[in-house]
């Protein structure tokens, strides 16, 4: 019974996505959306069943599903494993992307693209949740790759812009980068294990933390740490990690509701879910970890500056998802793998949330997105605002809203390890709240507070979203708030991830932040003590000073601070030396082996010039032979019987 | 029923090539349906073959043997393995696929064309199923006859120049695999391919014996520094030269080197096996690079066509690597059956790629980059096929271009970290030059009038195409199929390779 529940839950997706993509034309507007919302409703309840098997006690499902193929004994399988982590992620995906089914009937209305958008973010859902479900190393790739796929389409759905076609190919480029290491992490694992599947293969683990390699001449490394880091390479890929982070805020360039499915709930987590996945492997390895919380904190302070200085509401919230990924990371890399995944769920919900918002004045805006054209939008847009402002309190952290519980955990896990590096890191995710705060207040005030600074026709016609828009609002705002306070005690303090995610006991911070958890409200109380609380505070009023009372005084700062502006406003020139350097360098290099290695080397001296010697040769034996392509078969028949002569003479 | 299947298969092509010639291009029109019959029965004729076939055992199969030049104690031998078949299934497909294609898109003597490819069908699927050496070059030859009649009368305005490189190169290669055969011969007595595998060599002829072969292989994959002539044929042959060229002709060499240069020569190749691992990871590299620059979309397709080749004879050599690094042989059928599945997998999927040219190309006659741009406009469906074909180019999981390549990383790592990590960078420049050519030709506005009065795929072309599709997916999600029927073969050649001869 389960295990057809199993596989129907990411077969429904599909099998929408095909009726909407091959017969789109057939079925029509209104039969594309009802057969992907359908699919993916009847996968959320699904999901839902299976979640409620899961906190029954159900038992860990883990079983194939077909085999792929068997070479050299080494089987590759489809196949699921459903347990509590898997459960939670089916969820959060499967619910985030119904709502966003249902909004994109508002926000792709007047789309000539209409079906072919279902019949994507449906093929979506199908590969998020083969990623999600997969019990081993092969069909992690495949949902992996395949999640790129979609995302590569969607950010390049409307293909005449060019902007959207550029950035579709860099976030696929970029990934790449990602998959490569990825690819050979998981090669590495096949090699020391012998195995794809991740039971064989955690059980394996500890014997693979006995091998070096050699990688360079003299430089020997952990065997376990070379694939653990290969790994996570592929996670700073599909998480948007420093440095391969740059395709994300481009990736803003698609429609706003597969930002907010794939670009801040899903897709983007997938890197955050599979380092907490192989938790057996990271845990073996402290130098993987340290490098895995270092580019986390990194991630999470230093794109946070970013959303600072857009004007763009949606690169704003696409900066702070950024910042908000390395947050989780860093939580990968303090051990404390259920405070990343307890954030992955909750900025699922709140960020999908302000993307659906920043969407939904979007389509008041008749597509403006620059907030400097915005302001005083909370009364044109009163659901809007209110469930945007949800969305912000619970993004920086609000307390007993649902960010609130999952940051705050985060910090103080990251507080108690000892992992090198934990102390920049604390102080990055530290700081990192009162970034977060200043930005999100500052989208909110720019947007929905001040002046009204739209032209005179926008202003007109401005007017709140139908329902289909709204209502996907109003439902992801309910667990914005409340899901951290009904779920903090069981999934991160609880024993919810006992036995799925594995920690060391030396590593064990989230055991230890445990043993202090007396209930939500101490947990609130608690949170008085320390400087997170002030820090978010600080970030709201400084952003009601600087962009609602006293707006001169920014220009001011601005001036001064132009320097460091300049850097902010180049993105550390990431880009920069990615499309000179790197793109220019290949280029380049291309182009040399292409006109010096193949034409001049090549062709120039070794074919056309043992073409002259030969036709010198038949020149001389003009007589005999005429005819030009005959002179040079004529020339080698020559040689043959030379070399014959020759051979058999030493025979 | 005991048919003589691999004769049919052989020559009703042959004989069927010459009927079709014989009706003339004064009846275009029966003689292309002729044709297609022609090259429908020898897939229907394969059927049985692929249906028959025994897969749990290295024999050969199908075996047919009569004496044929027995002066020199050759016979007319044929009989396949788990190599053999699916490169002959893979040449009988293709070939029904390109008669369709051609099918009112060739003006110029039509009947002849057909005919031409139906002959070299023929000799094609001879060349994979001969068991005695020395049919195995006469057909080796004579198939290049008619390649060299496709370019050089259906061919572009360089089409001679183009044709000479090509003549040139092979036909090097091959006189060379012809002394080393006629060597072995005098050694052996005989031109039987299981005698020339037991024959024993020492190791000077067995280096000379696989440079040799490897002369003809490396021209044939193409290998850097010896594929320059692949570009500028590909550029000048007709949509379906290029399609069968690339489909099937490249795979001749990463056969030769399976049937002939591992087992004959086990111990010249794991001496020299650097020079063929290193070639191959230089043409990931190196040929990944040129392809990124490439203005002309055949060219980019071509040199696309080396670096994905260079996994397979990556494939077939890394074994010894693995042995000397692991002590063991486990990962080595792993890498050759990885080396096989990107063979077949590279001829649907290049296959399919110069048939996406050729449907633009038929429309306004250019195959530069530049003269295109917005064609999803015009053409959704072309373009919706295009970009799958792209994506199984850049090796998507879920496309056959996944698989093998996949194998082959696997099997490397455990030779060297070294060899998986630069394998694994056609991950990053496979994608980068098959999107850019993606983004600059399908996507965008659209990008002139010429672009603008494209008209989407007919009939015909969605079909040929759509079939490549199933198939490209189907192969990506279910490939066992494929690697059950070469296991036994591959893990026989595994042992040939590891028994020393010296």
């Amino acid at each position: 019974m389960m295990q057809n529940l199993y596989l129907a839950i990411p077969l429904a997706p599909l099998l929408a996505a095909i009726l909407a993509g091959l017969f789109g034309r057939l079925i029509g507007r209104v039969g594309a959306h009802s057969v992907t919302i359908l699919g993916v409703g009847a996968a959320f309840v699904m999901s839902l069943l299976v979640l409620k098997d899961q906190l029954d006690g159900g038992a860990t499902y883990n079983a194939p599903v077909y085999t792929w193929l068997v070479s050299d004994g080494l089987t590759m399988q489809i196949g699921f494993l459903v347990d509590h982590l898997t459960a939670l992620m089916m969820v959060v995906v499967t619910f985030v992307s119904l709502m966003v089914h249902i909004y994109t009937i508002g926000y792709m209305h007047d789309d000539p693209g209409y079906q072919r958008f279902f019949s994507y973010i449906s093929l979506f859902t199908f590969a998020m949740l083969m990623l999600v479900m997969s019990n081993n190393f092969l069909q992690l790739f495949f949902g992996w790759e395949a999640v790129g796929l979609v995302s590569y389409l969607l950010i390049g759905f409307w293909f005449t812009k060019p902007s959207a076609i550029f950035a579709n190919m860099k976030a696929f480029l970029v990934n790449r980068v990602g998959d490569f290491g990825f690819l050979l992490g998981i090669a590495g694992v096949v090699y020391y294990t012998g195995s794809l599947d991740y039971v064989a293969a955690f059980k394996a683990a500890p014997s693979i933390a006995q091998h070096s390699m050699t990688i360079l001449d003299g430089n020997t490394w952990n065997a376990i740490t070379v694939i653990c880091i290969c790994l996570f390479i592929g996670a700073m890929g599909k998480s948007a990690q420093v440095p391969l982070h740059v395709w994300l805020p481009d990736s803003m360039e698609g429609p706003t509701p597969i930002s907010a499915l794939i670009h801040a709930a899903t897709m983007v987590t997938a890197g955050i879910f599979m380092v907490a996945r192989m938790s057996p492997l990271f845990e073996l390895s402290e130098a993987a970890l340290g490098f895995v919380m270092l580019i986390g904190a990194t991630t999470a302070l230093f794109m946070g500056f970013l959303g600072i200085v857009n004007n763009d509401i949606k690169r704003v919230v696409a900066y702070s998802t950024l910042s908000q990924l390395g947050y989780m990371t860093v939580a990968l890399g303090a051990s404390a793998y259920g405070a990343g995944i307890f954030h992955l769920m909750t900025h699922a919900f709140f960020k999908a949330l302000l993307f659906l918002g920043a969407g939904s004045v979007i389509i008041a805006m008749h597509h403006e997105q620059d907030m400097r054209r915005m302001g005083g939008l909370r009364k044109y847009l009163p659901i809007t605002y209110w469930t945007s402002l949800i969305g912000a309190l619970a993004l920086i952290g609000f307390p007993g809203f649902s960010g609130f519980f999952s940051k705050d955990a985060l910090i103080d896990a990251v507080g108690l390890s000892h992992a090198p590096g934990a102390a920049y890191a604390q102080f990055c995710v530290t700081a990192g709240v009162y970034i977060t705060a200043f930005y999100t207040f500052r989208m909110i005030f720019m947007t929905f507070h001040g002046q009204e600074r739209m032209d005179h026709h926008t202003r007109e016609h401005l007017h709140e979203s139908p329902w289909v828009v709204t209502l996907p609002l109003i439902l992801l705002a309910i667990p914005s708030v409340f899901v951290g306070w009904f779920t903090v005690g069981p999934v991160l303090f609880g024993h919810y991830f006992d036995g799925v995610i594995f920690v060391a006991e030396r590593h064990n911070v989230l055991g230890e932040l445990g043993h202090e958890y007396t209930g939500q409200v101490g947990f609130i109380i608690e949170a008085f003590h320390g400087p997170a609380l002030y820090l978010a505070a600080a970030g709201v009023v400084s952003a009601w000073y600087l962009y609602l009372k006293n707006p001169a005084l920014t220009d001011r700062i601005a001036a001064v601070c132009a320097p460091l502006i300049k850097v902010l406003d180049n993105k550390y020139w990431f880009d920069w030396f990615n499309e000179n350097v790197l793109a220019g360098g290949a280029r380049a290099l291309g182009r040399l082996f292409w006109k010096v290695g193949d034409e001049i080397v090549i062709d120039g001296v070794l074919v056309n010039g043992s073409a002259r010697s030969v036709g010198w040769l038949a020149a001389v034996v003009r007589h005999v032979q005429s005819g030009y392509l005959y002179h040079y078969a004529f020339a080698m028949i020559i040689g043959l019987a030379a070399m014959l002569a020759w051979l058999l003479a030493r025979a | 029923m005991n048919l003589p299947l691999l004769s049919i298969i052989t020559w009703l092509p042959v004989l069927g090539g010459v009927a079709v010639m014989l009706i003339g291009d004064g009846r275009a029109s029966l003689a292309r349906w002729a044709a297609l019959i022609v090259s429908l029965a020898a897939l229907g004729f394969s059927v049985p073959l692929w249906c028959h076939f025994d897969a749990s055992t290295a024999a050969l199969q199908f075996v047919e043997r009569l004496p044929w030049v027995p002066a020199v104690h050759s016979d007319y031998y044929l009989g396949i393995d788990g190599i053999a078949l699916p490169l002959i299934v893979l040449t009988t497909f293709s070939t029904v696929l390109v008669i369709i294609a051609g099918w009112t898109v060739i003006e110029k003597r039509p009947s002849q064309y057909f005919a031409a490819f139906l002959i070299m069908e023929g000799l094609m699927v001879g060349v994979f199923s001969a068991a005695d050496a020395l049919l195995f070059y006469v057909f080796w030859e004579a198939m290049l006859i008619p390649m060299f009649l496709i370019i050089g009368i259906w061919g572009g305005a360089r089409r001679i120049y183009a044709t000479i490189k090509f003549f040139l190169y092979t036909f090097l290669g091959s006189v060379f695999m012809l002394v080393a055969l006629v060597y072995m011969y005098l050694k052996a007595g005989s031109y039987d391919l299981a005698a020339l595998y037991q024959l024993p060599l020492d190791r000077t002829e067995q280096t000379l014996i696989f440079l040799a072969f490897f002369a003809a292989f490396a021209v044939k994959v193409p290998m850097v520094p010896v594929h320059t002539w692949l570009p500028d044929a590909h550029v000048e042959a007709p949509t379906g030269g290029s399609v069968i060229l690339a489909a099937i002709m490249l795979k001749m060499g990463g056969y030769g080197f399976m049937r002939f240069s591992l087992p004959i020569a086990p111990d010249a190749a794991h001496s020299l096996d650097w020079l063929v691992i290193g070639l191959s990871l230089i043409a990931v590299v190196y040929i990944g690079l040129v392809a990124l620059v490439q203005t002309d979309m055949k060219k980019l397709i071509a040199y696309s066509s080396i670096a994905h080749m260079a996994f397979v004879t990556l494939g077939c050599f890394v074994g010894y690597e693995i042995v000397a690094a692991t002590g063991n042989t486990s990962g080595e059928t792993l890498a050759l059956s990885g080396a096989m599945v990107q063979m077949i997998s590279h001829g649907l999927v290049s296959g399919a790629l110069f048939l996406c040219v050729g449907v633009l190309y038929d429309r306004l006659h250019t195959r530069d980059i530049g003269a295109y741009g917005g064609v999803i406009n015009t053409m959704p469906y072309f373009g919706a096929f295009m970009v799958l074909f792209g994506m199984a180019n850049a090796g998507l999981p879920g496309t056959s271009g996944f698989v093998g390549e996949f194998m082959v990383v696997l099997a490397s790592f455990k030779a060297n970290f070294w060899f998986a990590a630069v394998a694994a960078t056609t991950l990053i420049t496979g994608a980068a030059y098959t999107l850019w050519l993606i983004k600059r030709v399908v996507l965008g506005p659209v990008g002139n009038d010429g672009v603008a009065s494209l008209k989407d795929l007919n009939g015909r072309e969605f079909f040929v195409l759509g079939v490549l599709a199933v198939a490209v997916i189907a192969m990506g999600v279910y490939p066992k199929p494929l690697t059950d029927v070469m296991e036994p073969t591959l893990r026989h050649l595994v042992q040939l390779m590891s028994v020393s001869k010296l």
